[in-house]
């Protein structure tokens, strides 16, 4: 059993970090997202925001209202590791593997089309944080036989459900945008839908999966 | 339900109120007024609730049409305003039904706040009515507005313009009267990658201009000055973003994160602007400059707490 305490650091006067060991791993994205659960839960004064990332969490807060000692305190209890979470909800995405760039990832990694599908429906994701767009989440980790970098040059045009792979991450485009990922498929589902009950479908510390349509 | 058209909407004119907070960890931009203070004021003036959506107008304003009476406000940037041809005086006018407000010449400053009395009643989404245009969210249609939009305007309250008592405002609330020139002076906190960059490099922030460049928007102001130096080379892992954050690129050349920025980013930050100086922040437009300077966590609340204060009195008096 290892007990962890994050280092704490301050950004600016509205904000504060709480960061964990500074890499892409689910254990340690595990603990940001444990911290972020307690302090919703803690329900503190003042705070406006709280946000878990890779490794970290960020805390918005009024300064002229939350109490930063108390903040602090809550952000350096001792987490356990290896601690049973309460597991994230588990998502299993339809996808019909017909991306533009399918060809391409097979010139790059060597592999056939039918082989890049069967690395990326074998896996189980993490959801390590959702950034860059509304409901765009950061999955991962891929089989690395299908990791390829980001395009050279990102498209200006996206379309909302697609299904794409950048480094060691995958990710679903919840609308369209402007995108640098290599485009392997397209979904149905909606990762941001405003008239929905839950109108984001991923959390943090959730799990996905992915199967060919 | 009544309106006001657009005839001509102006270089960058959103639907824009205190932001859409508490749903960054769903990758939702905060997004919100540029200068928060004087959408404020703008709002005091009319009676509106601070929370009330107001029009942000950038550089360029636009001119509207009234469907009925309504008293507006106008704060932030400074541009010569004139109803149905006639200049229009101080901060607040009344508007008669089938008038033309039209924004004119900008004196100084890059953002005016346009407030109506009863607010923008633009849907809510999201619990905020204020537009990110990247991600298409919230405002009028998730964007800037164009010749022909109509704006619906909540209920009316009432009170006539005459009963109202316009209060001087303070430096700490007016950024645009504390500028000289275009020249924003802005106080930093160190970090929270501090330890990313040498101190004498933190030091030698201060004192020195930057340039806001032309590739400056409400996501953030890419400003170009001395470079900044990392002193470790490798990747910053994604984490959440602040308003106010200096980011620096590997180039040197500091990022300066606004409004409407990504949720996430993976640059290193070697310090943060202070809220209190966030409003002026929020004024700069390209070709201005800007300097830092180093200052306290006691400091940044003292000035936190009388910006606030003069914020509450303003509120008070416009309601007497």
């Amino acid at each position: 059993v290892t007990r962890t305490i994050a280092a704490i650091a301050e950004a600016g006067d509205s904000a504060l970090v709480a960061a964990f060991e500074e890499r892409v791993d689910p254990a340690v994205n595990d603990l940001a997202v444990k911290l972020a659960r307690r302090l919703h839960a803690a329900r503190l004064d003042g705070i406006r925001d709280i946000v878990p990332a890779f490794h970290t969490v960020t805390v918005y807060f009024d300064p002229l209202v939350a109490d930063r000692r108390e903040l602090r305190a809550q952000l350096t209890v001792p987490l356990m590791s290896d601690a049973a979470v309460k597991p994230g909800a588990h998502h299993e995405i339809l996808v019909r593997y017909e991306g533009e760039d399918l060809g391409e990832v097979a010139r790059i990694t060597g592999l056939s089309e039918q082989q890049i599908v069967e690395a990326h429906t074998a896996g189980t994701y993490r959801v390590f944080m959702l950034g860059f767009l509304p409901g765009f989440a950061y999955m991962g980790t891929l089989d690395p036989r299908i990791a390829v970098p980001r395009r050279t040059a990102p498209r200006t045009r996206v379309p909302a459900g697609a299904v794409a792979i950048a480094g060691q991450q995958t990710g679903i485009y919840p609308m369209e945008s402007p995108g640098g990922w290599h485009l392997i498929g397209r979904t149905n589902v909606r990762p941001y839908d405003p008239d929905r009950d839950r109108p984001f479908m991923f959390s943090a510390g959730d799990t996905v999966r992915f199967a060919a349509e | 339900m009544s309106f006001i058209r657009v005839i001509r909407p102006g270089l960058q004119t959103t639907v824009q109120d205190a932001g859409r907070w508490g749903w960054q960890a769903s990758g939702v931009s905060v997004a919100g007024a540029m200068d928060l203070c004087s959408l404020r004021v703008a709002n005091a003036l009319v009676g509106n609730d601070a929370r009330a959506a107001a029009l942000e107008v950038t550089l360029l304003g636009p001119e509207l049409e009234f469907e009925d009476d309504r008293f507006v406000s106008m704060t932030g940037a400074r541009f010569e305003v004139s109803l149905n041809g006639r200049p229009v005086q101080g901060p607040a006018v009344a508007v008669a039904a089938g008038s033309r407000l039209q924004f004119g010449t900008r004196r100084s400053g890059a953002r005016a706040y346009l407030a109506i009395d009863g607010g923008l009643a633009v849907p809510e989404v999201l619990g905020s009515r204020a537009t990110h245009v990247v991600s298409h969210l919230g405002g009028f249609a998730g964007r800037a507005l164009t010749a022909g939009d109509r704006l619906p305007l909540g209920p009316a309250s009432g009170r006539t313009a005459s009963a109202r008592h316009v209060p001087g405002l303070d430096v700490s609330i007016d950024p645009v009267a504390g500028m000289r020139g275009g020249h924003g002076y802005l106080r930093v906190l160190p970090g929270p990658h501090a330890e990313w960059f040498d101190s004498a490099a933190i030091a030698a922030l201060a004192g020195v201009r930057y340039e806001v460049t032309s590739q400056s928007n409400r996501m953030g102001y890419r400003l170009e000055g001395p470079a900044i130096p990392w002193r470790r080379d490798a990747e910053v892992i994604s984490s959440g973003t602040t308003i106010g954050a200096l980011q620096v690129p590997r180039s040197g050349q500091p990022i300066l994160l606004m409004s409407d920025r990504q949720t996430s980013g993976g640059y290193p930050i070697i310090a943060t602007v202070i809220v209190a100086d966030l409003c002026v922040a929020g004024q700069l437009a390209p070709g201005d400059s800007v300097e830092f300077a180093a200052c306290t966590l006691d400091e940044a609340l003292l000035a936190a707490r009388a910006q606030e204060k003069s914020l509450l009195a303003v509120e008070r008096e416009a309601q007497s």
